[in-house]
């Protein structure tokens, strides 16, 4: 759920995060994004279940969302505060590296869930999602079910998309459709900008304009139904299966140069893997548990889209072209 | 001959003092946006290939269509808004004259996504518009994406806004104009010919460039209804070039573009109108005694009508939608008094900095237009229009900029509060100086001599003198300013975080999380807040005028 403010510019959203204050004797810092530290967010809970297992002091320090939390590592370099950086995802640690700020967390993963498989010395990941077009039941009787149904539909059904220049998910759909269309991926886009009612700068207006009932549909995640159905009792809004397979965003957490001297840090590494960790992450991120669960999730869950596949482009390949795929996309959409 | 020197030297050195303020003020402002411009140069050093790359042919489709469609919104919100500010003038006591008037105070408040969802719920595509007669079929209504859902909700912020200000022209024209004409019996054509719309031209060309700078750096009601990267402005661009790009060469680059245009826009449109004329009279909310003829009184009520409905709708809108809110859990929780006590606490710091800095501005530009000084003549220019040119640098690009040279996070987070009412104050600015110039310059060309005569100076003057003319002007700037800076969340989401959470920042945070009932309670929340302040300052204007 790093979809939260899209508006939320940025760069400095630094602010007050970290406060500032010295490393005392058992305190760990965590940089995260906003809406995992919200009251309904993961980040309370989190923070009393490790809170009560390490008898230390857990700090987190929020900025608007995964970019923010990019741009401020690099900013802060190594005189940062943060022991730990959690909420980059896959389109993002390739840039993150280069810092050199973050160390390999030299723990097992064998542990994990993730589709498809992880490996990576450097960041774990805690959860997952899958991009997906979610609908709605009362106006679109026939739901997409190939992205190739989806390009090619009836131009009156229409659709909200996020804009890749400033939204992580409006750049997890530009990589879905190059993933699957490759060099065709600019004619495919000129055939789904027929149906695209608009494009917002990010997931919050998007989102707000489907549910407003502007558009029938909206790029969004297969796991936004369960949010209506756990909390508003609601299953009017559903995910459509796509047969090509179904873009996934991992989010992640990593240790950096200076939690590599807080041993508290590995503790939490260790901790994001076990049961009591990710027991919490699917009803307040709204997003898959990276690794097995105490109990099964809510019935709701089973209820959601099971992609055929999962598609994911390495993320040193989206560092290089990311720049040139959105001048692509770009040309056509401005026609 | 000995006193007639003093009073020269006297006055000399009160005209000194006041253009101290301005450039005082001037340096306030001028450190805050190269400060910031300072810490992106040394962060662009590094690579300043951004720089070059800018200048492509996007760039010059962005800028074209950034000021396309800023010209167009500010043509459509202010000739409407001459004639509905003409026939509400004409009217000074008609029932909900200041309800009305405090309504149309509201729209610059509300964040972007607001105001798109509450236009959308007219005219969109499952807007109330669609109930219409000719509608069979909604799906075929493709709403009003593009360049026309772009001028619907910038008309819709900035006619109230014009509105606004210029009654504020109208109400410089002194009583005795309006009991001539009445005595003559001129027609309403007449009135309009040679006396309103010799006030209405004076203010015009400031109103307009304000409108139009808040027009072109306009990003998130353009990207949401102008449909797509089609409608893209420099600010997305600028937006953009910080966020995933993190290429300061690149921000400088857009940011000096935009300002460049926007100057050179101003400047055109400073030159169509006539130059403000030193009004040397009181400020009268007029007693009018001519009445309007029949035509023109109904054409009047059906004007003001249809604006009050244009600008009501879609607030009401909002109104209903934020009914939908579960508002005994909302009021119930914390986050939503901490985000509320937050926002007024800094308004209210932003507006006390902002009316000072005006109040800096509007005073220099007076005394350096009658320093009768040419050198000094010309600065006159700095202390106008110039003041509100800082309109057109993006908040995203003063926040990123001092972010660099904080550096640490430590130090950050100590700047961030003050930076959010810094930034905020500025931005307001340019709507506070609009308000204070008229009576300041009526009082100061009333007053200066007396004063000096008198010896009249300093504390004293501005106790004795200025305060009592100024109070209401002050307070409606004070207001004015409070509300501008509720709504901002440009400068918040750089840095709310954690601990310094706005209404705005929590509405945006909602909507993020799935909670949108819980959002439109909040959009709800914040204008009411709004709609009290204008309320108060309406109410402090009327006990003035008692």
């Amino acid at each position: 759920m790093r979809k939260v403010f899209p508006l939320a510019v940025s760069v400095l959203a630094f602010a007050c995060a970290g406060s500032g204050e010295a490393l005392a004797d058992g305190t760990l810092t965590v940089y995260t994004y906003e809406s995992f530290t919200a009251d309904w967010g993961p980040g309370p809970a989190i923070e009393k279940a490790f809170e009560e297992q390490c008898r230390c002091d857990l700090k987190f320090a929020s900025v608007a969302d995964g970019v923010a939390l990019l741009n401020r590592v690099k900013l802060e370099g190594k005189d940062t505060d943060a022991d730990l950086v959690l909420g980059l995802d896959t389109n993002l640690i390739a840039d993150a590296k280069i810092t050199g700020l973050f160390v390999p967390h030299g723990m097992s993963l064998d542990n994990l869930t993730i589709p498809g498989g992880w490996h990576d010395d450097t960041f774990v990941p805690y959860d997952y999602g899958y991009f997906a077009v979610v609908y709605d039941t009362d106006t679109v009787k026939n739901p997409p079910r190939s992205l190739e149904e989806l390009i090619n539909g009836d131009a009156t059904t229409k659709i909200v998309i996020q804009d890749p220049r400033t939204s992580t998910p409006g750049l997890g759909l530009l990589l879905w459709m190059k993933h699957v269309y490759g060099d065709g991926a600019t004619f495919a886009w000129e055939k789904l900008a027929k149906r695209v009612l608009t494009v917002t700068p990010g997931w919050s207006e998007a989102y707000g304009l489907f549910t407003s009932g502007e558009a029938q549909m909206v790029f969004s995640y297969t796991t936004s139904p369960a949010y209506h159905m756990i909390a508003e009792n609601n299953d009017r809004y559903q995910a459509a299966s796509f047969r090509e397979g179904h873009y996934i965003q991992i989010e992640l957490v990593a240790k950096t140069v200076k939690g590599e001297s807080n041993p508290l840090a590995s503790e939490f590494l260790e901790f994001t893997m076990t049961a009591q960790f990710q027991d919490i992450i699917p009803e307040t991120n709204w997003m898959y548990p990276a690794a097995p669960t105490s109990t099964p999730l809510n019935s709701a869950f089973d209820k959601l889209v099971e992609p055929a596949s999962t598609l994911l482009f390495d993320s040193e390949e989206v560092a290089l072209n990311r720049e040139f795929w959105v001048d692509e996309w770009l040309k056509v959409m401005s026609k | 001959m000995v006193k007639g020197n003093e009073q020269i030297v006297l006055s000399r050195r009160r005209l000194d003092s006041r253009i101290i303020a301005g450039v005082c003020a001037t340096a306030a402002v001028a450190a805050l946006v190269g400060g910031a411009f300072a810490g992106l140069a040394a962060s662009a050093l590094g690579d300043l290939s951004g720089a070059y790359d800018a200048f492509d042919l996007y760039l010059f489709r962005v800028a074209r269509f950034s000021l396309l469609q800023a010209g167009l919104s500010t043509l459509l919100a202010i000739a409407p808004a001459i004639f509905v500010a003409r026939a509400i003038a004409q009217y000074p006591s008609f029932p909900g004259r200041s309800a009305l008037l405090q309504l149309f105070a509201v729209p610059l408040a509300l964040p972007a996504i607001v105001v798109a969802l509450g236009v959308l719920a007219l005219y969109g595509r499952a807007g109330l518009i669609t109930a219409l007669p000719g509608f069979d079929d909604p799906r075929s209504w493709s709403g009003i994406y593009g360049m026309r859902g772009i001028l619907i909700a910038h008309v819709f912020f900035n006619m109230p806004l014009a509105v606004r200000l210029l009654l504020h022209a109208l109400a410089t024209v002194p009583g005795d104009h309006w009991r001539l004409s009445a005595q003559l019996g001129m027609s309403g054509w007449t009135v309009f010919r040679l006396i309103e719309w010799p006030a209405f031209r004076a203010a015009l060309p400031g109103v307009a460039g304000l409108v139009f700078m808040l027009c072109i750096t306009s990003f998130a009601i353009v990207l949401i209804l102008g449909g797509g990267p089609r409608a893209t402005t420099l600010e997305v661009a600028i937006y953009q070039s910080l966020r995933f790009d993190f290429d300061p060469a690149r921000a400088i680059a857009l940011t000096s573009v935009q300002i460049a245009l926007t100057t050179a826009s101003v400047m055109l449109l400073s030159r169509i109108g006539t130059p403000a004329h030193n009004h040397i009279h009181s400020i009268d909310q007029g007693h009018r005694y001519n009445r309007p003829g029949h035509a023109d009184a109904t054409l009047g009520v059906l004007l003001v009508g249809s604006a009050t409905i244009f600008v009501a709708a879609p607030m009401a809108a909002t109104v209903i939608s934020g009914f939908h809110a579960d508002f005994a859990r909302l009021l119930g929780e914390p986050a939503v008094w901490r985000a509320t006590a937050t926002s007024l606490a800094f308004a209210a710091a932003s507006a006390v900095l902002c009316t000072a800095l005006s109040m800096g501005f509007v005073s220099a530009r007076w005394s350096a237009s009658r320093s009768g000084r040419p050198a000094l003549s010309r600065t006159a220019w700095i202390f106008d229009a110039g003041a509100s040119l800082v309109l057109v640098v993006p908040p995203i690009v003063i926040g990123a900029g001092w972010f660099i040279l904080a550096g640490t996070a430590a130090r950050i987070s100590l700047l961030a509060p003050l930076l959010v009412i810094a930034v905020n104050a500025v931005m307001a600015m340019p709507f506070a100086i609009r308000a204070l110039r008229p009576a300041h310059d009526t009082s100061a060309s009333r007053h200066d001599r007396l004063c000096a005569q008198l010896a009249i100076t300093g504390l004293n003057r501005f106790r004795l003198i200025d305060w009592p003319v100024m109070r209401q002007v002050l307070a409606t700037a004070f207001v004015f300013a409070m509300a501008l800076s509720l709504g901002d969340l440009g400068v918040i989401a750089l840095f709310g975080s954690d601990s310094v959470q706005t209404l705005p920042y929590l509405i945006l945070s909602r909507m993020g999380s799935y909670r949108t009932a819980d959002a439109a309670g909040l959009a709800l929340v914040l204008g009411a807040v709004c709609f009290l302040m204008m309320t108060l300052s309406g109410w402090i204007g009327q006990r003035e005028s008692r």
